[in-house]
């Protein structure tokens, strides 16, 4: 199914659902809204057979065009590509919102037919909440936890929302471009 | 020392569901089974430094007695920050990085970064290098399922099993060093192809090693298919139904062992495979004694598909011949200004791709391994993103222990086969 077409399905069952769509360099994409995201998701899994959720990934666009790749840093003097120095002319434009949730959907069987990906996603503000998509693909518990863990993407809805990867009093959400590589306190000293 | 328990009672413990009880999803949280409440019931960190782990997995269970009440797994003690160090280097200098978060199926996560980027970049990878790459792939799945097979066997008693898994491990990785130089994380597929061809003698230390090795793993199955202990442990433990394997994202030979035979290398070919003959191991029980068939029988296959690669692989260059993305050979550095250029912007700088993302899955030992990888144009990825079979792998761990034995719960744990350098990346 090429993105049009599923994008005109997407939308003629979840009305307004769909925010743009592409070809995609290796399977179609669309782009919905986060408020629809559920329906949506029902819509694919129930209908167009994507039983199968493969990975739920959240990318920062901070500083994304603007001539830097890597660490964006705020503080002066501790940044390492600096403007310049690296990446290439601004070509890219950053979205409106600063996050984007990416679920990869597949269809798994035990028919042997390909597992015919699309991608979903969903742009998202700091704090903005994505609803979580535990209760139809429950694989999503542990994906949401880690990108909340990492990222700072709060899934309204998950059942157990807690930090996974990171040491529950972790502060700070280290997979944000904002986030300071190097010198961060040391965990577990003697002085303790 | 009084624990406040009093172990004289003799009060009768939780019932243990029957063998091959196909297991639920739990309610809530799918990942984590709340124990019911109850007086007696114990709460123990189980790890994340215990023998029986795999690694530092920590189990957090609750115990009525003997029975498993309630678990909740924590991960994340060997996090090391893969997916923020992939962002601060270029293209070239991310391919190392990969084979280090699996790192007894080191060769798939390699295929699957460096699949992303020849995705992302448009590069066309020539014939023999994809026959190379699919010959490493087999070689490192066999390498992985040598481990899984001989630390769980540790975990349920069987010593001896692991001193023979270890020594096939080891002509596994002689054939590795050989070819790459190198024993594990070898870097050996790059943008573009492969490292170096063949050396002299690797065809027939090859061949002399699939000759041999199906031989080892008929012994393997005689020490352990039918052995009443080895059955005892394994059958009806941990039972997944298919429609709850593929709700829960188990991919690998966790799905294949549930009567799914879903796997990329046939319902999705890359590389070499689809011209390879090969059987996809499967089984319907679904428990942990199909578990560990489906991955030793996986082994056949796997000797099949190496076989078929020294015989039909293709003559040709092993890497593209496109100067933007491929360092130029070493002996055109003496001769040509150009090529030396090329060489020096990427080494430093590396090279551009056009902006845009790419999802690139292949089948790792333990099942789905893919890269999602963001590119905004510059050298460096802007965000990469690793699907990890076995963080998937792992939230099977509670819904597969609950209502048996803590015992079973370690052949469950084994019977996963999660490795924790990639769950955690």
């Amino acid at each position: 199914m090429t993105a049009n077409q599923l994008a005109r399905a997407i939308s003629s069952h979840v009305r307004g659902a769909v925010v743009s769509h592409s070809k995609g360099i290796d399977m179609p994409t669309v782009v919905v809204r986060s408020d629809k995201l559920l329906d949506v998701c029902r819509y694919l899994r129930d209908e167009q057979g994507k039983n199968f959720l493969s990975a739920v990934s959240a990318v920062d666009f901070l500083g994304y065009g603007e001539n830097v790749s890597g660490y964006f840093g705020t503080e002066r003097g501790r940044d390492l590509n600096a403007t310049g120095t690296w990446g290439s002319p601004a070509t890219v434009e950053a979205p409106a919102k600063r996050f984007c949730v990416t679920y990869h959907l597949a269809h798994v069987d035990a028919d042997g037919a390909p597992p015919d990906r699309v991608r979903l996603q969903v742009f998202a503000d700091d704090g903005e909440p994505v609803p979580s998509v535990v209760e139809i693909w429950p694989t999503a518990d542990w994906h949401e936890r880690e990108q909340y863990d990492l990222m700072g993407i709060v899934f309204s809805g998950h059942p157990n929302l807690k930090r996974l990867i990171m040491p529950s009093d972790w502060d700070g959400h280290p997979l944000r471009k904002d986030y300071p590589i190097g010198g961060e306190p040391v965990q577990f000293t003697d002085a303790e | 020392m009084s624990t406040g328990i009093d172990h004289d009672v003799d009060r009768p413990q939780a019932p243990v569901v029957p063998l091959g009880t196909p297991c639920q999803i739990p309610p809530g949280a799918p990942s984590n089974v709340v124990p019911p409440p109850g007086e007696d019931l114990i709460t123990v960190n189980f790890g994340p430094n215990h023998p029986s782990t795999h690694g530092v997995l920590r189990l957090i269970v609750t115990l009525d007695g003997e029975v498993v009440v309630g678990l909740d797994a924590d991960i994340g003690y060997v996090h090391t920050g893969f997916e923020k160090n992939f962002e601060q280097k270029t293209y070239w200098k991310g391919i190392p990085y990969a084979p280090r978060m699996d790192y007894l199926g080191f060769f798939a996560n390699e295929l699957a970064y460096v699949g992303a980027v020849e995705q992302l970049i448009g590069l066309q990878v020539p014939p023999r290098a994809q026959w190379l790459r699919t010959l490493f792939a087999e070689l490192n799945r066999i390498h992985s399922h040598l481990i899984y097979l001989g630390t769980s066997g540790i975990e349920l008693g069987a010593m001896s099993l692991f001193f023979y898994c270890t020594r096939e491990r080891d002509s596994v990785l002689d054939l590795f060093e050989m070819v790459t130089g190198v024993r594990m994380h070898d870097r050996y597929p790059q943008f573009g192809g492969v490292a170096e061809d063949l050396p002299k003698g690797f065809y027939a230390e090859c061949k002399r090693f699939c000759r041999e090795m199906p031989k080892h793993i008929d012994s393997y199955l005689d020490l352990t298919a039918e052995n009443p202990i080895w059955k005892g442990r394994l059958q009806g433990i941990g039972t997944i139904p298919a429609e709850t394997a593929i709700a829960m994202g188990l991919t690998g030979p966790n799905l294949r062992a549930s009567g799914v035979p879903y796997d990329l290398r046939r319902n999705d070919p890359y590389l070499a495979y689809d011209q390879l003959d090969f059987d996809v191991v499967s089984a319907a029980e679904g428990d942990c004694y199909a578990r560990y068939l489906c991955r030793t029988r996986e082994m056949y296959e796997s000797v099949r598909i190496i076989e078929q690669c020294l015989e039909g692989m293709p003559q040709g260059p092993v890497m593209a011949d496109d100067r933007k993305y491929v360092l130029p050979p070493r002996a055109e550095l003496q001769t040509s200004m150009e090529s030396l250029i090329h060489h020096f912007k990427l080494v430093t700088e590396g090279f551009r791709t056009p902006a845009g993302q790419v999802y690139c899955a292949v089948e790792s030992p333990r099942g789905e391994f893919g890269c999602y990888l963001v590119a905004d144009g510059s050298p460096k990825p802007w965000r990469v993103h690793f699907r990890a079979p076995s963080f998937v792998s792992l939230e099977a761990t509670a819904m597969c222990s609950v209502n048996r034995y803590i015992a079973d719960m370690i052949a469950v744990v084994g019977s996963l086969d999660g490795v924790m350098g990639e769950a955690d990346r």
